[in-house]
Protein backbone atom coordinates (compact mmCIF):
# COMPACT_ATOMS: atom_id res chain seq x y z
CA UNK A 1 0.00 0.00 0.00
CA UNK A 2 1.80 3.59 -1.07
CA UNK A 3 0.73 5.79 2.03
CA UNK A 4 1.09 9.37 0.76
CA UNK A 5 2.28 10.71 4.01
CA UNK A 6 5.72 9.31 4.83
CA UNK A 7 6.24 10.26 8.55
CA UNK A 8 3.00 10.07 10.73
CA UNK A 9 2.69 11.00 14.03
CA UNK A 10 0.07 10.18 16.54
CA UNK A 11 -0.32 11.81 20.31
CA UNK A 12 3.76 12.47 20.96
CA UNK A 13 4.30 13.43 24.71
CA UNK A 14 8.09 14.47 25.34
CA UNK A 15 8.81 15.02 29.13
CA UNK A 16 11.62 15.55 31.33
CA UNK A 17 11.02 15.04 35.14
CA UNK A 18 10.04 19.00 35.38
CA UNK A 19 9.01 20.05 32.19
CA UNK A 20 6.76 19.28 29.22
CA UNK A 21 8.87 19.54 26.28
CA UNK A 22 6.19 18.44 23.51
CA UNK A 23 2.69 18.00 24.30
CA UNK A 24 0.02 15.82 21.90
CA UNK A 25 1.59 16.18 18.65
CA UNK A 26 -0.54 14.81 15.75
CA UNK A 27 0.94 15.43 12.35
CA UNK A 28 1.69 13.98 9.26
CA UNK A 29 4.35 14.52 7.02
CA UNK A 30 4.10 14.58 3.23
CA UNK A 31 6.76 12.47 0.62
CA UNK A 32 8.46 14.49 -1.63
CA UNK A 33 7.09 17.99 -0.29
CA UNK A 34 9.03 20.11 2.47
CA UNK A 35 7.60 20.87 5.52
CA UNK A 36 8.52 23.63 7.09
CA UNK A 37 8.57 23.77 11.23
CA UNK A 38 8.03 27.55 12.59
CA UNK A 39 7.74 28.30 16.15
CA UNK A 40 10.09 30.65 18.61
CA UNK A 41 13.00 29.87 20.36
CA UNK A 42 12.37 26.73 22.92
CA UNK A 43 9.39 25.71 21.46
CA UNK A 44 10.95 22.22 21.10
CA UNK A 45 11.22 22.25 17.17
CA UNK A 46 14.64 20.32 17.60
CA UNK A 47 13.36 18.04 20.18
CA UNK A 48 10.47 17.12 17.37
CA UNK A 49 13.47 15.94 14.96
CA UNK A 50 15.52 13.86 17.46
CA UNK A 51 12.21 11.88 18.18
CA UNK A 52 11.97 11.61 14.21
CA UNK A 53 15.21 9.27 14.19
CA UNK A 54 15.42 8.38 17.62
CA UNK A 55 18.47 10.13 18.94
CA UNK A 56 16.11 10.93 22.28
CA UNK A 57 17.23 7.07 23.30
CA UNK A 58 20.23 9.09 24.12
CA UNK A 59 18.99 11.29 26.51
CA UNK A 60 18.06 9.24 29.68
CA UNK A 61 15.70 12.34 30.95
CA UNK A 62 13.63 12.62 28.46
CA UNK A 63 10.64 10.36 28.51
CA UNK A 64 8.60 10.02 25.03
CA UNK A 65 5.65 8.18 24.49
CA UNK A 66 2.78 8.00 21.31
CA UNK A 67 3.52 6.55 17.97
CA UNK A 68 5.80 7.84 15.03
CA UNK A 69 5.43 6.02 12.34
CA UNK A 70 7.65 5.90 9.02
CA UNK A 71 7.06 4.60 6.34
CA UNK A 72 4.08 2.44 8.18
CA UNK A 73 6.69 1.26 10.63
CA UNK A 74 6.42 2.38 14.02
CA UNK A 75 10.18 2.61 15.16
CA UNK A 76 9.26 3.57 18.99
CA UNK A 77 8.65 -0.35 19.03
CA UNK A 78 10.93 -2.27 20.94
CA UNK A 79 12.34 -4.79 18.64
CA UNK A 80 12.69 -1.92 15.43
CA UNK A 81 16.01 -1.91 13.56
CA UNK A 82 17.52 1.70 14.46
CA UNK A 83 20.27 1.94 12.96
CA UNK A 84 18.27 1.04 9.57
CA UNK A 85 15.82 3.69 10.76
CA UNK A 86 18.61 6.08 11.01
CA UNK A 87 19.85 5.41 8.06
CA UNK A 88 16.72 6.64 6.06
CA UNK A 89 17.19 10.06 7.66
CA UNK A 90 19.90 12.61 7.16
CA UNK A 91 19.99 14.83 10.18
CA UNK A 92 21.74 18.39 9.74
CA UNK A 93 21.97 19.72 12.90
CA UNK A 94 21.49 23.32 14.19
CA UNK A 95 24.93 23.72 15.03
CA UNK A 96 27.76 22.06 12.83
CA UNK A 97 29.60 19.68 14.82
CA UNK A 98 32.25 18.12 12.95
CA UNK A 99 33.50 14.98 13.72
CA UNK A 100 37.02 14.66 14.76
CA UNK A 101 38.54 13.82 11.38
CA UNK A 102 39.62 15.15 8.33
CA UNK A 103 36.97 17.58 6.17
CA UNK A 104 37.37 14.90 3.84
CA UNK A 105 37.39 11.90 6.14
CA UNK A 106 34.01 13.68 7.50
CA UNK A 107 32.15 13.18 4.58
CA UNK A 108 33.68 9.61 3.57
CA UNK A 109 32.68 8.20 7.31
CA UNK A 110 28.86 8.23 6.50
CA UNK A 111 29.29 6.58 3.23
CA UNK A 112 31.34 3.99 5.11
CA UNK A 113 29.35 3.12 7.82
CA UNK A 114 26.66 2.27 5.34
CA UNK A 115 29.05 -0.41 3.92
CA UNK A 116 30.21 1.36 0.85
CA UNK A 117 34.07 0.40 0.64
CA UNK A 118 34.79 0.76 -2.61
CA UNK A 119 37.17 3.71 -2.13
CA UNK A 120 36.76 5.23 -5.98
CA UNK A 121 33.29 5.66 -5.25
CA UNK A 122 33.70 7.05 -2.25
CA UNK A 123 36.16 9.83 -3.38
CA UNK A 124 33.63 10.23 -6.47
CA UNK A 125 30.71 11.23 -3.95
CA UNK A 126 32.79 13.24 -1.34
CA UNK A 127 33.69 15.50 -4.63
CA UNK A 128 30.62 15.53 -5.79
CA UNK A 129 28.66 16.46 -2.09
CA UNK A 130 31.43 18.95 -1.38
CA UNK A 131 30.68 20.46 -4.81
CA UNK A 132 26.88 20.55 -4.45
CA UNK A 133 27.46 22.70 -1.07
CA UNK A 134 29.59 25.02 -2.67
CA UNK A 135 32.56 23.73 -0.54
CA UNK A 136 34.75 22.32 -2.72
CA UNK A 137 36.66 25.02 -4.26
CA UNK A 138 37.37 26.32 -0.54
CA UNK A 139 38.79 22.84 0.12
CA UNK A 140 40.14 20.97 -2.46
CA UNK A 141 43.48 22.11 -1.42
CA UNK A 142 43.56 20.59 2.42
CA UNK A 143 40.81 17.81 1.85
CA UNK A 144 43.30 15.91 4.68
CA UNK A 145 43.13 18.38 7.20
CA UNK A 146 41.47 18.78 10.37
CA UNK A 147 38.04 19.51 9.55
CA UNK A 148 37.54 21.76 12.85
CA UNK A 149 39.78 23.88 11.45
CA UNK A 150 36.93 25.34 8.74
CA UNK A 151 34.74 28.33 9.37
CA UNK A 152 31.29 27.75 11.07
CA UNK A 153 29.94 28.59 8.23
CA UNK A 154 32.45 26.39 6.23
CA UNK A 155 31.89 24.04 8.43
CA UNK A 156 27.79 24.29 8.41
CA UNK A 157 28.13 23.37 4.41
CA UNK A 158 30.37 20.69 5.12
CA UNK A 159 27.53 19.30 7.71
CA UNK A 160 25.37 19.35 4.96
CA UNK A 161 27.44 17.55 2.84
CA UNK A 162 28.21 14.97 5.35
CA UNK A 163 24.35 14.65 5.56
CA UNK A 164 23.50 14.47 1.78
CA UNK A 165 26.34 11.76 0.73
CA UNK A 166 24.60 9.10 2.44
CA UNK A 167 21.20 9.40 0.59
CA UNK A 168 19.03 9.56 2.91
CA UNK A 169 14.88 9.20 2.01
CA UNK A 170 14.23 11.86 4.73
CA UNK A 171 16.46 15.30 5.73
CA UNK A 172 16.08 16.62 8.66
CA UNK A 173 17.19 19.92 8.32
CA UNK A 174 17.64 22.01 11.72
CA UNK A 175 18.32 25.95 10.53
CA UNK A 176 20.62 24.77 7.71
CA UNK A 177 21.26 27.84 6.63
CA UNK A 178 21.93 30.71 9.89
CA UNK A 179 25.52 30.70 9.46
CA UNK A 180 25.40 30.77 5.70
CA UNK A 181 25.52 34.23 4.03
CA UNK A 182 23.35 35.32 1.22
CA UNK A 183 24.93 33.82 -1.77
CA UNK A 184 25.83 30.21 0.27
CA UNK A 185 22.30 30.04 1.78
CA UNK A 186 20.41 30.84 -1.80
CA UNK A 187 22.42 27.90 -3.24
CA UNK A 188 21.08 25.51 -0.26
CA UNK A 189 17.71 26.23 -0.55
CA UNK A 190 17.92 25.91 -4.98
CA UNK A 191 19.35 22.59 -3.79
CA UNK A 192 16.96 21.40 -1.65
CA UNK A 193 13.94 22.38 -3.83
CA UNK A 194 15.81 20.28 -6.41
CA UNK A 195 16.19 17.40 -3.66
CA UNK A 196 12.43 17.42 -3.11
CA UNK A 197 11.41 15.32 -6.51
CA UNK A 198 13.33 12.69 -4.50
CA UNK A 199 13.72 12.93 -0.85
CA UNK A 200 11.00 14.38 1.97
CA UNK A 201 12.29 17.75 4.06
CA UNK A 202 11.51 18.41 6.75
CA UNK A 203 12.98 21.60 7.40
CA UNK A 204 13.33 23.82 11.04
CA UNK A 205 14.07 27.87 10.00
CA UNK A 206 13.51 30.88 11.17
CA UNK A 207 13.56 32.84 8.64
CA UNK A 208 10.21 33.61 7.07
CA UNK A 209 11.07 34.61 3.89
CA UNK A 210 12.67 31.47 3.60
CA UNK A 211 9.91 29.48 4.76
CA UNK A 212 7.57 30.87 1.96
CA UNK A 213 10.32 30.58 -0.58
CA UNK A 214 10.45 26.98 0.08
CA UNK A 215 7.15 25.38 1.81
CA UNK A 216 4.89 22.51 0.12
CA UNK A 217 3.44 22.19 3.88
CA UNK A 218 4.08 24.77 7.40
CA UNK A 219 3.77 23.64 10.71
CA UNK A 220 3.99 26.08 13.36
CA UNK A 221 4.35 25.36 17.10
CA UNK A 222 4.18 27.25 20.53
CA UNK A 223 5.48 25.96 23.45
CA UNK A 224 5.83 22.36 22.83
CA UNK A 225 2.50 22.18 20.76
CA UNK A 226 1.25 22.45 16.98
CA UNK A 227 -0.95 25.37 17.13
CA UNK A 228 -2.02 25.25 13.05
CA UNK A 229 -0.76 23.39 10.21
CA UNK A 230 -1.46 23.57 6.66
CA UNK A 231 -1.05 25.29 3.03
CA UNK A 232 2.02 28.36 2.73
CA UNK A 233 -0.94 30.44 1.83
CA UNK A 234 -3.38 29.41 4.41
CA UNK A 235 -0.45 29.80 7.15
CA UNK A 236 0.68 33.28 6.07
CA UNK A 237 -2.29 34.79 4.38
CA UNK A 238 -5.15 33.67 6.35
CA UNK A 239 -3.43 32.49 9.81
CA UNK A 240 -6.19 31.66 12.18
CA UNK A 241 -4.47 32.29 15.54
CA UNK A 242 -3.50 35.36 17.70
CA UNK A 243 -0.40 33.53 18.81
CA UNK A 244 0.33 33.06 15.00
CA UNK A 245 -0.61 36.66 13.92
CA UNK A 246 1.75 38.10 16.16
CA UNK A 247 4.83 35.33 15.31
CA UNK A 248 4.13 36.29 11.23
CA UNK A 249 3.93 40.02 12.42
CA UNK A 250 7.07 40.34 13.68
CA UNK A 251 8.97 38.30 11.71
CA UNK A 252 8.35 40.86 9.07
CA UNK B 1 50.35 57.47 31.96
CA UNK B 2 47.05 56.52 33.71
CA UNK B 3 46.63 54.52 36.54
CA UNK B 4 45.06 51.90 34.76
CA UNK B 5 47.72 50.86 32.45
CA UNK B 6 50.28 51.28 35.14
CA UNK B 7 48.08 48.01 37.03
CA UNK B 8 48.10 46.50 33.92
CA UNK B 9 52.06 46.67 33.18
CA UNK B 10 52.71 45.32 36.86
CA UNK B 11 50.37 42.87 37.24
CA UNK B 12 51.18 41.02 33.87
CA UNK B 13 54.83 41.70 35.37
CA UNK B 14 54.08 39.58 37.99
CA UNK B 15 52.65 36.88 36.17
CA UNK B 16 55.74 36.70 34.82
CA UNK B 17 57.46 36.60 37.40
CA UNK B 18 55.36 33.85 38.93
CA UNK B 19 55.06 31.41 35.72
CA UNK B 20 58.97 32.15 35.62
CA UNK B 21 59.28 30.72 39.03
CA UNK B 22 57.41 27.60 38.44
CA UNK B 23 59.54 27.31 35.09
CA UNK B 24 62.83 27.30 36.73
CA UNK B 25 61.74 24.97 40.01
CA UNK B 26 62.19 21.82 38.10
CA UNK B 27 65.53 22.92 36.21
CA UNK B 28 66.70 24.30 39.95
CA UNK B 29 65.59 20.73 41.05
CA UNK B 30 68.07 18.56 38.04
CA UNK B 31 70.89 21.06 39.12
CA UNK B 32 70.93 20.90 42.76
CA UNK B 33 70.94 16.72 42.27
CA UNK B 34 73.47 17.47 39.98
CA UNK B 35 75.33 19.28 41.63
CA UNK B 36 75.21 16.64 44.82
CA UNK B 37 75.90 13.93 42.16
CA UNK B 38 79.07 15.35 41.44
CA UNK B 39 81.41 14.37 43.70
CA UNK B 40 80.24 10.67 42.54
CA UNK B 41 80.84 11.87 39.10
CA UNK B 42 83.88 13.38 39.52
CA UNK B 43 85.44 9.97 40.37
CA UNK B 44 83.47 7.52 38.04
CA UNK B 45 83.32 7.42 34.28
CA UNK B 46 79.61 8.50 33.48
CA UNK B 47 79.09 5.24 31.46
CA UNK B 48 80.05 2.84 33.31
CA UNK B 49 78.16 3.87 36.47
CA UNK B 50 74.82 3.71 33.89
CA UNK B 51 76.27 0.23 32.81
CA UNK B 52 77.59 -1.26 35.29
CA UNK B 53 75.61 -3.78 36.94
CA UNK B 54 77.62 -4.67 40.42
CA UNK B 55 76.21 -2.58 43.37
CA UNK B 56 78.25 -2.45 46.52
CA UNK B 57 78.12 0.44 47.74
CA UNK B 58 81.29 -1.00 50.42
CA UNK B 59 83.28 -2.24 47.86
CA UNK B 60 82.81 1.14 45.72
CA UNK B 61 81.05 -0.34 43.62
CA UNK B 62 77.40 2.06 42.38
CA UNK B 63 76.26 0.63 39.14
CA UNK B 64 73.12 1.80 38.35
CA UNK B 65 71.63 -0.43 35.67
CA UNK B 66 70.28 -2.95 37.63
CA UNK B 67 67.80 -0.26 39.28
CA UNK B 68 67.32 1.76 35.82
CA UNK B 69 65.60 -1.94 34.12
CA UNK B 70 63.71 -2.12 37.37
CA UNK B 71 62.20 1.13 37.45
CA UNK B 72 61.54 0.53 34.02
CA UNK B 73 59.89 -3.03 34.35
CA UNK B 74 57.42 -2.01 37.00
CA UNK B 75 56.42 1.35 35.62
CA UNK B 76 56.29 -0.76 31.91
CA UNK B 77 54.13 -3.68 33.63
CA UNK B 78 51.64 -1.59 35.81
CA UNK B 79 50.66 0.71 32.41
CA UNK B 80 50.17 -2.38 30.28
CA UNK B 81 47.81 -3.54 32.72
CA UNK B 82 45.76 -0.32 34.41
CA UNK B 83 45.91 1.34 30.74
CA UNK B 84 43.48 -0.87 29.20
CA UNK B 85 41.52 -1.77 32.40
CA UNK B 86 40.78 1.85 33.00
CA UNK B 87 39.90 2.46 29.51
CA UNK B 88 36.91 0.06 29.32
CA UNK B 89 35.95 1.08 32.43
CA UNK B 90 35.59 4.83 31.29
CA UNK B 91 33.57 3.82 28.17
CA UNK B 92 31.42 1.40 29.85
CA UNK B 93 30.62 3.71 32.97
CA UNK B 94 30.13 6.77 30.23
CA UNK B 95 28.81 5.63 27.61
CA UNK B 96 26.33 2.50 28.68
CA UNK B 97 26.15 2.27 32.68
CA UNK B 98 23.26 3.97 34.42
CA UNK B 99 23.35 6.41 36.21
CA UNK B 100 23.53 4.78 39.85
CA UNK B 101 26.57 2.59 38.43
CA UNK B 102 28.53 5.84 37.71
CA UNK B 103 27.69 7.25 41.23
CA UNK B 104 29.13 3.96 42.44
CA UNK B 105 32.52 3.81 40.37
CA UNK B 106 32.99 7.43 41.82
CA UNK B 107 32.51 6.55 45.17
CA UNK B 108 34.84 3.58 44.75
CA UNK B 109 37.76 5.53 42.88
CA UNK B 110 37.48 8.27 45.76
CA UNK B 111 37.90 5.31 48.49
CA UNK B 112 40.83 3.52 46.51
CA UNK B 113 42.72 6.94 45.70
CA UNK B 114 42.26 7.67 49.46
CA UNK B 115 44.25 4.36 50.90
CA UNK B 116 47.44 5.13 52.10
CA UNK B 117 50.39 3.50 50.00
CA UNK B 118 51.58 1.57 52.89
CA UNK B 119 48.28 -0.13 52.74
CA UNK B 120 48.76 -1.43 49.28
CA UNK B 121 51.58 -2.61 49.82
CA UNK B 122 50.08 -4.50 52.96
CA UNK B 123 47.76 -5.97 50.81
CA UNK B 124 50.36 -6.65 48.30
CA UNK B 125 52.12 -8.79 50.79
CA UNK B 126 49.57 -10.84 51.85
CA UNK B 127 47.27 -11.09 48.63
CA UNK B 128 49.22 -10.54 45.73
CA UNK B 129 52.81 -12.33 46.72
CA UNK B 130 51.30 -15.54 47.88
CA UNK B 131 48.86 -15.54 45.11
CA UNK B 132 52.18 -15.24 42.32
CA UNK B 133 54.43 -17.76 44.35
CA UNK B 134 51.20 -20.50 44.76
CA UNK B 135 49.11 -20.16 41.48
CA UNK B 136 50.58 -17.99 39.23
CA UNK B 137 54.24 -18.53 38.25
CA UNK B 138 53.99 -22.46 39.06
CA UNK B 139 51.55 -21.98 35.90
CA UNK B 140 53.96 -20.79 33.80
CA UNK B 141 56.42 -23.28 34.96
CA UNK B 142 58.42 -20.35 36.90
CA UNK B 143 59.22 -20.61 40.38
CA UNK B 144 59.22 -17.80 42.83
CA UNK B 145 59.32 -16.00 45.80
CA UNK B 146 56.50 -13.88 45.11
CA UNK B 147 58.46 -10.69 45.41
CA UNK B 148 58.74 -9.79 42.21
CA UNK B 149 58.49 -7.14 39.75
CA UNK B 150 55.64 -8.67 38.50
CA UNK B 151 53.69 -8.04 42.08
CA UNK B 152 55.06 -4.53 42.14
CA UNK B 153 53.61 -3.27 38.64
CA UNK B 154 50.08 -5.52 39.79
CA UNK B 155 50.37 -3.21 43.15
CA UNK B 156 51.04 0.06 41.00
CA UNK B 157 48.41 -0.83 38.46
CA UNK B 158 46.04 -1.02 41.37
CA UNK B 159 47.04 2.23 42.47
CA UNK B 160 47.14 4.31 39.28
CA UNK B 161 43.53 2.89 37.90
CA UNK B 162 41.33 5.16 40.54
CA UNK B 163 43.98 8.32 39.08
CA UNK B 164 43.49 7.26 35.50
CA UNK B 165 40.16 6.43 35.40
CA UNK B 166 39.20 10.00 36.98
CA UNK B 167 40.51 11.57 34.53
CA UNK B 168 39.56 9.83 31.67
CA UNK B 169 36.10 9.54 32.46
CA UNK B 170 35.95 13.32 32.80
CA UNK B 171 37.25 13.23 29.40
CA UNK B 172 34.90 11.05 28.14
CA UNK B 173 31.91 13.22 30.05
CA UNK B 174 32.74 16.48 28.14
CA UNK B 175 32.02 15.39 24.76
CA UNK B 176 29.35 16.96 23.21
CA UNK B 177 26.36 14.38 22.91
CA UNK B 178 25.70 15.91 19.17
CA UNK B 179 28.98 14.19 18.57
CA UNK B 180 27.30 11.20 19.07
CA UNK B 181 24.09 12.17 16.99
CA UNK B 182 25.63 12.92 14.08
CA UNK B 183 27.60 9.57 14.01
CA UNK B 184 24.36 7.95 14.99
CA UNK B 185 22.08 9.99 12.45
CA UNK B 186 24.85 8.94 9.60
CA UNK B 187 24.10 5.43 10.06
CA UNK B 188 27.18 4.13 12.28
CA UNK B 189 26.16 1.64 15.48
CA UNK B 190 26.79 2.57 19.08
CA UNK B 191 29.75 0.78 18.82
CA UNK B 192 31.17 2.03 15.85
CA UNK B 193 30.50 5.46 17.36
CA UNK B 194 32.51 4.59 20.17
CA UNK B 195 35.72 3.45 18.07
CA UNK B 196 35.70 6.27 15.06
CA UNK B 197 34.14 9.01 17.04
CA UNK B 198 34.48 9.18 20.46
CA UNK B 199 38.06 7.89 21.14
CA UNK B 200 39.17 9.58 18.74
CA UNK B 201 38.24 12.85 19.88
CA UNK B 202 39.07 11.60 23.00
CA UNK B 203 42.59 10.07 22.48
CA UNK B 204 44.58 13.12 23.03
CA UNK B 205 43.35 13.10 26.76
CA UNK B 206 43.52 9.08 27.00
CA UNK B 207 47.23 9.54 26.23
CA UNK B 208 47.73 12.43 28.45
CA UNK B 209 45.64 10.75 31.40
CA UNK B 210 48.00 7.99 31.08
CA UNK B 211 51.13 9.89 31.29
CA UNK B 212 49.99 11.12 34.60
CA UNK B 213 49.35 8.26 35.65
CA UNK B 214 52.48 6.47 35.25
CA UNK B 215 54.64 10.18 36.06
CA UNK B 216 52.51 9.60 39.24
CA UNK B 217 53.58 5.65 39.32
CA UNK B 218 57.26 6.09 38.92
CA UNK B 219 57.13 8.15 41.74
CA UNK B 220 55.27 5.51 44.20
CA UNK B 221 57.54 4.25 46.44
CA UNK B 222 56.39 2.50 49.26
CA UNK B 223 54.16 0.04 48.27
CA UNK B 224 56.41 -1.13 45.28
CA UNK B 225 59.23 -1.26 47.65
CA UNK B 226 57.34 -3.96 49.70
CA UNK B 227 56.47 -5.95 47.33
CA UNK B 228 59.35 -6.29 44.37
CA UNK B 229 62.24 -7.98 46.42
CA UNK B 230 64.61 -5.40 46.33
CA UNK B 231 67.51 -7.60 45.16
CA UNK B 232 70.10 -5.13 43.07
CA UNK B 233 69.76 -7.43 39.60
CA UNK B 234 68.45 -6.87 36.17
CA UNK B 235 65.35 -9.69 36.63
CA UNK B 236 65.11 -12.21 33.44
CA UNK B 237 61.45 -12.93 33.74
CA UNK B 238 58.89 -11.29 35.60
CA UNK B 239 58.92 -13.55 37.82
CA UNK B 240 62.36 -12.39 39.37
CA UNK B 241 62.69 -9.87 41.93
CA UNK B 242 63.90 -6.44 41.29
CA UNK B 243 64.70 -2.74 42.49
CA UNK B 244 63.47 -0.09 41.19
CA UNK B 245 65.34 3.62 41.93
CA UNK B 246 62.74 5.21 44.37
CA UNK B 247 63.16 1.97 46.57
CA UNK B 248 66.88 2.16 46.66
CA UNK B 249 66.57 5.88 47.79
CA UNK B 250 63.64 5.14 50.29
CA UNK B 251 65.42 1.85 51.38
CA UNK B 252 69.33 3.76 52.28
CA UNK B 253 69.05 7.00 52.43
CA UNK B 254 69.94 7.79 56.13
CA UNK B 255 71.42 4.63 56.33
CA UNK B 256 74.68 5.59 54.42
CA UNK B 257 76.98 5.37 57.73
CA UNK B 258 80.40 7.02 56.32
CA UNK B 259 81.05 4.96 52.76
CA UNK B 260 82.62 7.34 50.57
CA UNK B 261 80.40 8.32 47.82
CA UNK B 262 77.33 6.84 48.78
CA UNK B 263 74.88 9.79 49.94
CA UNK B 264 76.33 11.25 46.37
CA UNK B 265 75.39 7.99 44.24
CA UNK B 266 72.02 8.05 45.89
CA UNK B 267 71.56 11.60 44.78
CA UNK B 268 72.89 10.09 41.49
CA UNK B 269 69.81 7.50 41.63
CA UNK B 270 67.31 10.75 42.19
CA UNK B 271 68.91 12.24 39.26
CA UNK B 272 68.30 9.73 37.08
CA UNK B 273 64.84 9.08 38.20
CA UNK B 274 64.10 13.16 37.87
CA UNK B 275 65.87 12.66 34.07
CA UNK B 276 63.52 9.37 33.36
CA UNK B 277 60.41 11.30 34.19
CA UNK B 278 61.25 14.62 32.30
CA UNK B 279 61.90 12.05 28.92
CA UNK B 280 58.58 10.13 29.53
CA UNK B 281 56.34 13.82 30.07
CA UNK B 282 58.38 14.68 26.93
CA UNK B 283 57.50 11.86 24.68
CA UNK B 284 53.80 11.98 25.68
CA UNK B 285 53.89 15.58 24.77
CA UNK B 286 55.29 15.16 21.50
CA UNK B 287 52.67 12.43 21.04
CA UNK B 288 49.83 15.05 21.56
CA UNK B 289 51.93 17.33 19.58
CA UNK B 290 51.72 15.04 16.49
CA UNK B 291 48.06 13.81 17.11
CA UNK B 292 47.30 17.58 17.48
CA UNK B 293 48.55 17.91 13.69
CA UNK B 294 46.58 15.23 11.75
N1 LIG C 1 18.01 16.66 26.62
C1 LIG C 1 17.21 17.55 27.21
N2 LIG C 1 17.04 17.55 28.54
C2 LIG C 1 16.26 18.44 29.15
N3 LIG C 1 15.58 19.40 28.51
C3 LIG C 1 15.70 19.48 27.18
C4 LIG C 1 16.53 18.56 26.45
N4 LIG C 1 16.46 18.87 25.15
C5 LIG C 1 15.65 19.93 25.06
N5 LIG C 1 15.18 20.30 26.27
C6 LIG C 1 14.26 21.42 26.55
O1 LIG C 1 13.20 21.35 25.63
C7 LIG C 1 12.79 22.62 25.22
C8 LIG C 1 12.76 22.69 23.71
O2 LIG C 1 14.07 22.60 23.21
P1 LIG C 1 14.38 22.53 21.66
O3 LIG C 1 15.86 22.46 21.51
O4 LIG C 1 13.60 21.43 21.06
O5 LIG C 1 13.86 23.95 21.16
P2 LIG C 1 13.88 24.57 19.70
O6 LIG C 1 12.47 24.80 19.31
O7 LIG C 1 14.71 23.77 18.81
O8 LIG C 1 14.54 26.00 19.96
P3 LIG C 1 15.56 26.82 19.04
O9 LIG C 1 14.74 27.47 17.98
O10 LIG C 1 16.16 27.81 19.95
O11 LIG C 1 16.55 25.87 18.49
C9 LIG C 1 13.75 23.61 25.85
O12 LIG C 1 13.10 24.23 26.94
C10 LIG C 1 14.90 22.76 26.33
O13 LIG C 1 15.42 23.27 27.52
MG1 LIG D 1 16.51 24.02 17.88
Amino acid sequence: MYNNDIIRIENLHVTTATQVILKDINLKIPRNRITVILGPSGCGKTTLLKCLNRLTDLHPQLQVSGKVWIDDEDIFQPNVDVIAVRKKMGLLSQRPYPLPMSIYQNVAYGLKMQGIADKHTIRERVQHYLEEVGLWKEVKDRLHSPASKLSIGQQQRLCLARGLAVQPEIILADEPTSALDPISSKKIEEKFLELKSDYTLVLVTHILRQAKRLADHVIFMYLGEVIEQGTPQEIFEHPQTTILREYLKSGH
Amino acid sequence: MNREKWIEILSEKWMLLATLLMCMLPLSMGIGLLIESMPLLQQYRLGSLIRNSAWSPAEGKFGMISFIVGTLWVTGLSLCMAAPVSLLVSIYVTQYAKPWLMRTIHIVMDILAGIPSVVYGVWGVLVIVPWISQKLAPTFGYSSSGYCILSGGLVLAVMSIPYILHLQIEIFRTIPIELKEVSLSLGATYWETIKHVLLRQARRGIIASVGLGISKALGETIAVLMVVGNVPQIPENIFQAGYPLPALIANNYGEMMSVPHYLSALMFASLILFLIICLFNSVSHWIIYKINRI
